[in-house]
């Protein structure tokens, strides 16, 4: 069990928090040239909140939520996902993945359940990408900073988008504002799970909880604890080594592809311009 | 732009105080969200305020650092850089006419070093230009890759405001840069900052409350207005949270804009305050710059032998 720290640092001010998410959306849709968004809704609390803010800062007409269920997808993610667009009266559209997924896997019937979860995180990913070319819209990302730390996404599937409100704010922040912008209680309360296969959950999965873990993250992390600190401070060093290996052997998921320099002027190395260059 | 910006009459204009003395002098801080890399836009923006700032009979506009080409210039610096005797910037101060001028821009030396500057424009002609001294290398900033580092931290004379001294963001974070203005006798501090939000726990960005205790503190400390224009607007999701004011002598918030929005918000303050205040709390008078000097200069020695 994990000490009872860190939980002051991941208080968040959820109004302060919305205003500034909301502006944001805003200006890096509008600044694209864009007027709308598109998000991947699962029901979940993070597309959720993410489903949230970008109606509040686009308008309800300007955001479509795209539900992408596969035939082991659980009701509960359904029902969540249309109680969010009842609420906020959001476009919507359902557009099952089961046919394409098993039609590839009928080749592969070894396949593990991971490739099987990945290869669904990516067809996800490239249905919304078309949505959004359809709706003339850009993708809203929905993947939050301790999955992004822990490498707890599929590259170039839920992790891929044009902009990524809330990947600065941890699980447990995620509650604070999802409370604050109304979020379905059903949501705030179920267990989060990636739906991934029958019954799986984030935290078995993971083998922590996202309590335990963000509150040593923000201290690792954030306030830059070092190991001995943590460990003074009652993290167990399996669990305190366990996350740090973690967060280092995906940081490839969170970079750009590595390219062999040749010349002087390498992409993200030396040829160095802001992405909102020029607007 | 904000709707209100351009308004010709607008209620954030700031009370003046009461008593003798009668030097009302209007300070417009022009509150912008700076099109990144696009100097054009941005003169034509400026242009825009600056008339603006006429219209409400502006002694002074005050842009932000870097406020003729947005923040994360990065590999734009060469591409972006001005000659502050140039037409570009010559234009904005024929623009100002009567009302003095602070913009921020990339300023390319005869010797192609590039600083990070913001300039001071009077009767028709610049008559100060500061570097910044103090760019920030760590965290989210990466300033000293792109820019040459200032070497003067000075005051100068001008025609309304008496003694000016110019502070460009991280330099106002650095007490020295605030002591070597007490001991220039300023009677206005500016800083022009670029100042990205951190810290979501409370109603108000942390970053917005530290420059807040700042300005409210050197107000006090030097007995000086304290002018502070920050921008607004995201850049690669960095929010700029704005809030620019201005803190009379006392460190009593004169006028503030919004957090977040643009907006050109205009602070009247009266110059007899300055006296007031001195006659209250004589710290600069009482300043003791030769014992200052005899113990920086004690330290150098220990510090770096010579």
């Amino acid at each position: 069990m994990a000490p009872d720290i860190g939980r002051v640092d991941l208080k968040i001010h959820p109004e302060l928090v919305a205003e500034i998410l909301c502006r944001f959306i805003r200006n890096e849709i509008h600044r694209a040239g864009f007027e709308r968004a598109v998000v991947g809704l699962s029901g979940g609390i993070d597309s959720s909140v993410v489903t949230y803010l970008a109606t509040r800062s686009l308008g309800a007409e300007n955001v479509l939520a795209v539900t992408m269920p596969y035939k082991t997808s659980s009701e509960a993610t359904q029902r969540d996902s249309q109680a969010v667009v009842d609420e906020l009266g959001v476009q919507t559209v359902e557009i099952p993945i089961t046919e394409q997924i098993d039609a590839y896997f009928a080749r592969f019937s070894d396949a593990s359940q991971m490739r099987l979860a990945n290869k669904c995180a990516r067809e996800r990913m490239t249905v919304l990408y078309d949505q959004s070319a359809a709706f003339k819209a850009l993708v809203a990302g929905t993947s939050n900073k301790s999955e992004l730390l822990l490498g707890y996404g599929t590259q170039f599937g839920d992790m891929a988008s044009a902009v990524n409100p809330i990947g600065d704010l941890y699980k447990t922040q995620l509650y604070q504002l999802a409370a604050h912008l109304g979020v379905p209680e059903q949501i705030l309360g179920k267990t989060p799970t990636g739906d991934l296969w029958i019954g799986q959950t984030d935290e078995d999965e993971l083998g922590f909880s996202y309590d335990e873990v963000d509150r040593m993250l923000v201290l690792m992390v954030d306030r830059r604890w070092r190991r001995a600190e943590l460990i003074r401070a009652g993290f167990d060093p399996k669990f305190v080594d366990r996350v740090a290996v973690m967060i280092r052997r995906n940081h490839y998921k969170r970079r750009m592809p590595v390219i062999a320099k040749l010349s002087h002027r390498t992409m993200d190395r030396d040829f160095r311009y802001a992405r909102d260059w020029g607007t | 732009m904000a709707a209100d910006s351009q308004s010709a009459e607008s209620p954030d204009d700031s009370a003046v105080s009461r008593g003798e003395g009668g030097n009302v002098l209007r300070v417009a801080m022009a509150q912008i969200s700076p099109v990144l890399g696009d100097r054009e836009r941005n003169l034509a923006l400026h242009e825009q305020q600056i008339e603006a700032a006429r219209r409400r009979q502006a002694d002074l506009i005050v842009f932000p650092e870097l406020s003729l080409t947005g923040y994360f210039v990065r590999d734009m610096v060469p591409d972006l850089a001005l000659d502050p005797a140039g037409p570009e910037i010559g234009r904005l101060i024929e623009a100002a006419g009567a009302t003095s001028l602070v913009a921020g821009l990339v300023e390319e030396s005869p010797q192609h070093r590039f600083f990070n500057a913001a300039f001071y424009a009077e009767g028709g002609r610049i008559i100060h230009l500061h570097r910044k001294v103090y760019l920030p290398t760590y965290g989210l900033f990466d300033e000293q890759r792109y820019f040459a580092p200032g070497e003067r931290i000075e005051a100068f004379d001008t025609a309304r405001f008496g003694r000016v001294g110019i502070l460009i963001c991280e330099d106002f974070w650095h007490i020295s840069a605030a002591a070597i203005m007490q001991a220039e006798e300023v009677d206005l501090l500016i800083c022009a900052a670029n100042s990205p939000s951190r810290g979501v726990n409370g109603p108000k960005v942390r970053t917005a409350e530290t420059y807040e205790q700042i300005a409210k503190v050197f107000a006090q400390l030097l007995g000086a207005v304290v002018v502070l224009v920050n921008r607004v607007g995201f850049e690669d999701g960095l929010c700029f949270w704005g809030g620019s004011m201005v803190v009379g002598p006392d460190g009593h918030t004169i006028a503030q804009a919004p957090m977040l929005d643009e907006a050109l918000t205009v602070a009247a303050f009266d110059a007899a305050d300055l006296r007031r205040q001195r006659l209250i709390t004589p710290l600069s008078r009482d300043e003791r710059l030769l014992v200052t000097i005899e113990e920086l200069n004690r330290i150098k020695r220990r510090r770096y032998g010579t």
